[in-house]
Order: structure tokens, then C-alpha cells, then sequence
């Protein structure tokens, strides 16, 4: 075994890029919220950006790592230690065996990604290692890791020559989080096809008043808590598709956002959609979060993704290097 | 098709894209959507992840990434699948019969598993016996899945027997339970909280984790259903 629960968290699972090709038969794609934080932490362990990963909850569970690996944290912070040392975000480190890895604060942030090298042993299921929880299958055992849950590394790693005395090394470099059209506190979104129905008041107040994520949200959707809104012809839909990041206006004229975890269809009214370069940062909001929405265009998000998807690829070219450089030494 | 009903083509997000004919379930519209499906998973647009139809529209799901190797550095991905699909609607395609299955399916109405026969008898002034009889009456075509993996949304229940979703839904509906709501009839695959009325239960396994491919869910879209009935001893012993 390679990685052990010791002390389970509150929901831990694990989840890769999502389960694409069966939203035909009503299977959801589930995966990552945070896919920016995921894909950066396999990048810099050298794996490849969709690798399975654990998602953590705080309180995350305490582990053991039992084969000495590289591991990289990202997203929320959780104050992460080793062997009660506190180690950084963002970076690859090389951790040895018979290692405690624990989460011991929530300081920032919502979900937590740990990556490994090459990756952890998990049930694929439909091309996908997400756990899907409802279904009870894919990941470890179609569940949240329990206290005694061992996962095997799908490859063991000799890196016994990097240690001397210290139990973990945290190598210098630091994967840069920040991507060019970043630098706002909105969260952008674009027009969904009954943004027509919401009266000309409720239009003005969904643009110019901040929403606060409710307690009740979920990996499936966030309940946001705002002004009431109010449609000009209220009328049931049937169902039809929605994507993760779509806006629903409820009965009881509140917003639903739909999550990495949403149905595959729905008959709300779909007032708008958060553009996929702001996901993460949604991703990354707790209850009481305020959210301020701003209109764009597709130009615009299309841009945003593609300024964010470089990024990443400049980012998996400079750390690949680095590490392997490391690694040859 | 080519398809002959007015539509409209909009953006569901910055990466998906849907077809939609119109707020309303029509038989002759969702074959033409179950087709455009089938010819879509065969022949997928360049950038597709995948394609996923509904009652009466069909949304596309793409990666914006992928479509711009193929596009001219101003254009949007948006505005290049959706030529693209305009070009797939005019595009003829085959007809259904080569893909419509036809699956008969057993029930027990027995009133252990058909909560809410006794209901719908009172509610329509007809006998529990006839509830189950004309819900028997129909062949049903499946029009969509959602809501759950291998929830089939089929239609279209006599309007004898219509009912509206539960004011207060079921905390726990069991796998197997054929329901009702609206002119819909369903099956639920997966233990769930549930809002539809309840006549009865299917040994069958709607949805199989075991299976690793489509074979996962029994139903798929634009599939055929009959229901017959079998006694609680015959359920029992399936």
C-alpha cells in the first residue's frame, strides 16, 4: 500500500477531469470543481493535467504515506504539514516514507487538491476514475475515503538517494497561479437563453447586487442567497440540457448555480451561465462567499479560456523541464 | 433531415451549444433530434466532446480549446460549431427504424410496490384496475434520460390517468419504480428521493454499475417501451 487513511475527513474523493460521452443516458460528468488547481498540481508532479487526484474537504483526512513519491498540494489552503512541518502550496515535493500528511487549518479557499506522481490506483468506470458517489462507483470503491482506506500509487518510485536526514523536500520551484485576465472580483457570466424572462428590475439587480453562497451548496450546485427575482411570463420548461456553471432562476425566485456534480438536464429557466475561466474561482467559494456578477460575451470567455488553457501549457512546459532536470541530477 | 419545424440554435455556456425546437413534447420533433443524435455520435464535429438530446432540443458539448485549431484566429468556436450543425440539420439522414428498439418490460401493480394507485383512481374517478389498464394500453417511447443515470423520460401517458408531481416528494423511492407525472412515465434506476406518482415495480435493473460501456442503462434514447403485468409472486421469483 502506498497511501493510508489514518483519520478520515469529511469528504474526500477521488476525482479527475470528469466522465464525458453519457450524459445521453442521464450520467452526469461529475470530476473536479477546481480543474485550474487539479490540472496545476499534476503539472507540477509531471503527470498529466486530467491524472485523478484526491479533492479534500476541510477537515481533510490525515494520511500516511508508506513509499517515498513526489506529491503536490493546490487550491484551498489547508495548512498543510508533514510530520507536523508545515509545507507550501504549489509546489512538487519529494516525501518519504512513513510520512503523516495533514490538513490542519482552513485558511483559504473550499476544496483541496493533492496530486501524485504518476498517479493513484483507483476504479475506472465509463473512461473515468470520478468517483461518482450517487451511483456508487469509479474512484476508491464509488465512495469518500473512511479511516483505514489504503490507495496504491500505480507506480513506485525509488527516491531513496534524495534523503538524507529530512523527512520531506520541498522543491525550490513554485508553479505561478496567476494567469493574465485574472485581476477581477467578478465573476463573469453570459446571457443563458431565458435571460429575456427575468423583468427589466431583476436583470438590474442580478448585475449590480452581490449574491452570498448559501450553506446549502454542494458539489452539485451553489443555492445563492440575493434579491428576489421576478420573471415577466413565469413558465415551466421542459427539460433540456444545462452545464456546469449554468444559472437557474428557482420557483421561489432565487439562484441555483450548477456544479461539477449537476443533473443532466433541467426545466428552470437557465438565466445565465459563469464563463469556464471563472469556474475555479467559484469553485473555490465557501458558504457565506459574495459573488458579483458581470456581463460578457462569448468572445470574451472564449478569450478568457484560452489565456487560461496557455497558461497552464507554459506552466507544464517550464515544470516538466524543472523536474526532470531534478530528477537526472 | 432535413428538419422542417422552426428552430433556434443558442449558446449554453461558453462551451456547449443547443438546438431547440420549442417548449413542447412532440413525437415527430424528438425523432428528428434522436436521429441528428445517432448521426452526431457516428460522425462527431471536429472539437466535440459530446452530444446529448432532449425532448425537443439537442445540446453539443465542445472544447473551445480544440475547435480553434481548426478555425481562423478571429472567429469564435461558438460561431464555427454552430455553422457546422446548420450544416449537419440540412444534411439527410436515415430513417429511426434502424435504430428504435422495441423492449417489453414487466411490472408488478400490486398495491406493496403501486403507492399511489388507490390515489390516482380516486383523483380521476375510475377503478385502481383501470388505472392499471391504461397505463398498460400504450406503447411509450423513450424520449430523453436525465435527472439520475438511466432515468428514461417516456411519454405520452393517456390523459386519463395524467397526474401532477407530488406536493411533498418521497424521501426514498426504490429502484425499479415505474412512475407518473404530467403525461410522463418513468422508471427510477437508483434509490432517490422522487416526486412522481407511483403504480408499480420492475425486477428489471434499469442502470448496472458492472457494465463498463453503454450497456450501463437499459433504456436509451428513442427506444420503444411496453409494459405487462406480473403478480408479486412472479416479481418475487424473477
Amino acid at each position: 500500500m502506498s497511501l493510508k487513511v489514518i483519520k478520515a475527513g469529511i469528504l474526500d474523493t477521488i476525482q479527475d477531469m470528469g466522465r464525458y460521452k453519457y450524459q445521453y443516458l442521464g450520467i452526469n460528468p461529475g470530476g473536479v470543481m477546481d480543474r485550474f488547481a487539479a490540472s496545476i498540481v499534476n503539472i507540477l508532479v509531471g503527470n498529466s493535467m486530467n491524472e485523478a487526484v484526491l479533492e479534500m474537504h476541510f477537515p481533510a483526512a490525515a494520511f500516511l504515506i508508506e513509499q517515498p513519491t513526489i506529491i503536490a498540494i493546490g487550491g484551498a489552503d489547508f495548512f498543510s504539514t508533514i510530520n507536523g512541518e508545515p509545507v507550501p502550496l504549489w509546489h512538487p515535493i519529494l516525501i518519504n516514507k512513513n510520512s503523516v500528511l495533514q490538513f490542519e487549518q482552513l485558511r483559504s479557499g473550499a476544496r483541496c487538491y493533492l496530486a501524485v506522481k504518476n498517479g493513484l490506483q483507483a476504479d475506472k468506470w465509463l473512461g473515468s476514475y470520478s468517483t461518482h458517489l450517487k451511483a456508487n462507483t469509479g474512484g476508491y470503491k464509488g465512495r469518500a475515503l473512511r479511516k483505514d482506506d489504503a490507495i496504491n500509487f500505480k507506480r513506485q518510485s525509488n527516491y531513496s538517494r534524495f534523503f538524507s536526514e529530512k523527512d520531506s523536500i520541498v522543491l525550490p520551484w513554485q508553479a505561478d497561479i496567476k494567469w493574465t485576465g485574472d485581476q477581477n472580483d467578478k465573476i463573469f457570466i453570459i446571457a443563458g437563453n431565458e435571460w429575456k424572462m427575468l423583468d427589466n428590475a431583476s436583470q438590474y439587480h442580478f448585475l449590480n447586487q452581490p449574491f452570498t453562497v448559501s450553506p446549502v451548496s454542494d458539489k452539485m450546485g451553489y443555492r445563492m442567497r440575493g434579491a428576489n427575482l421576478t420573471t415577466n411570463n413565469g413558465f415551466e420548461l421542459i427539460s433540456s440540457a444545462v452545464s456546469f456553471g449554468t444559472i437557474q432562476l428557482l420557483p421561489d425566485g432565487q439562484l441555483i448555480i450548477l456544479m461539477a456534480d449537476h443533473q443532466t438536464a433541467g426545466g428552470y429557466p437557465r438565466i445565465a451561465h459563469v464563463i469556464t475561466a471563472h469556474l475555479p474561482v467559484l469553485a473555490q467559494s465557501r458558504a457565506g462567499a459574495k459573488i458579483n456578477f458581470s456581463m460578457t460575451d462569448i468572445e470574451t470567455a472564449e478569450k478568457l479560456l484560452m489565456l487560461q488553457q496557455q497558461h497552464l501549457l507554459q506552466l507544464q512546459n517550464a515544470c516538466t523541464f524543472r523536474l526532470e532536470e531534478f530528477l537526472n541530477q | 433531415m432535413i428538419i422542417d419545424a422552426p428552430y433556434r440554435i443558442f449558446s449554453l455556456g461558453d462551451s456547449a451549444i443547443t438546438l431547440d425546437f420549442g417548449n413542447f413534447i412532440d413525437e415527430k420533433i424528438n425523432q428528428n433530434i434522436i436521429r441528428l443524435f445517432y448521426s452526431l455520435q457516428r460522425a462527431p464535429l471536429p472539437g466535440m466532446i459530446e452530444v446529448v438530446p432532449a425532448y425537443s432540443s439537442l445540446t453539443i458539448y465542445y472544447d473551445p480549446w480544440q475547435v480553434k485549431k481548426f478555425i481562423h484566429q478571429n472567429e469564435t468556436s461558438y460561431k464555427w460549431i454552430s455553422e457546422q450543425l446548420e450544416k449537419r440539420i440540412q444534411t439527410p439522414l436515415e430513417e429511426e427504424n434502424n435504430i428504435a428498439r422495441l423492449l417489453k418490460i414487466p411490472v408488478c401493480y400490486d398495491k406493496e410496490f403501486g403507492f399511489d394507485l388507490e390515489l390516482i383512481a380516486n383523483e380521476k374517478h375510475i377503478s385502481v384496475e383501470d388505472v392499471i389498464q391504461i397505463h398498460l394500453s400504450k406503447n411509450y417511447r423513450v424520449y430523453m434520460l436525465g435527472f439520475l443515470p438511466g432515468f428514461s423520460y417516456m411519454g405520452l401517458v393517456d390523459e386519463r390517468i395524467e397526474m401532477p408531481r407530488k406536493l411533498q416528494p418521497r424521501l426514498r423511492v426504490e429502484p425499479g419504480s415505474v412512475g407518473i407525472t404530467g403525461r410522463q412515465t418513468g422508471i427510477y434506476p437508483l434509490p432517490s428521493p422522487g416526486g412522481w406518482q407511483i403504480v408499480g415495480r420492475t425486477p428489471l435493473k434499469l442502470f448496472e454499475t458492472n457494465s463498463n460501456d453503454e450497456a450501463a442503462c437499459l433504456l436509451k434514447p428513442g427506444d420503444n417501451v411496453i409494459f405487462y403485468s406480473i403478480t408479486i409472486d412472479e416479481f418475487k421469483s424473477y
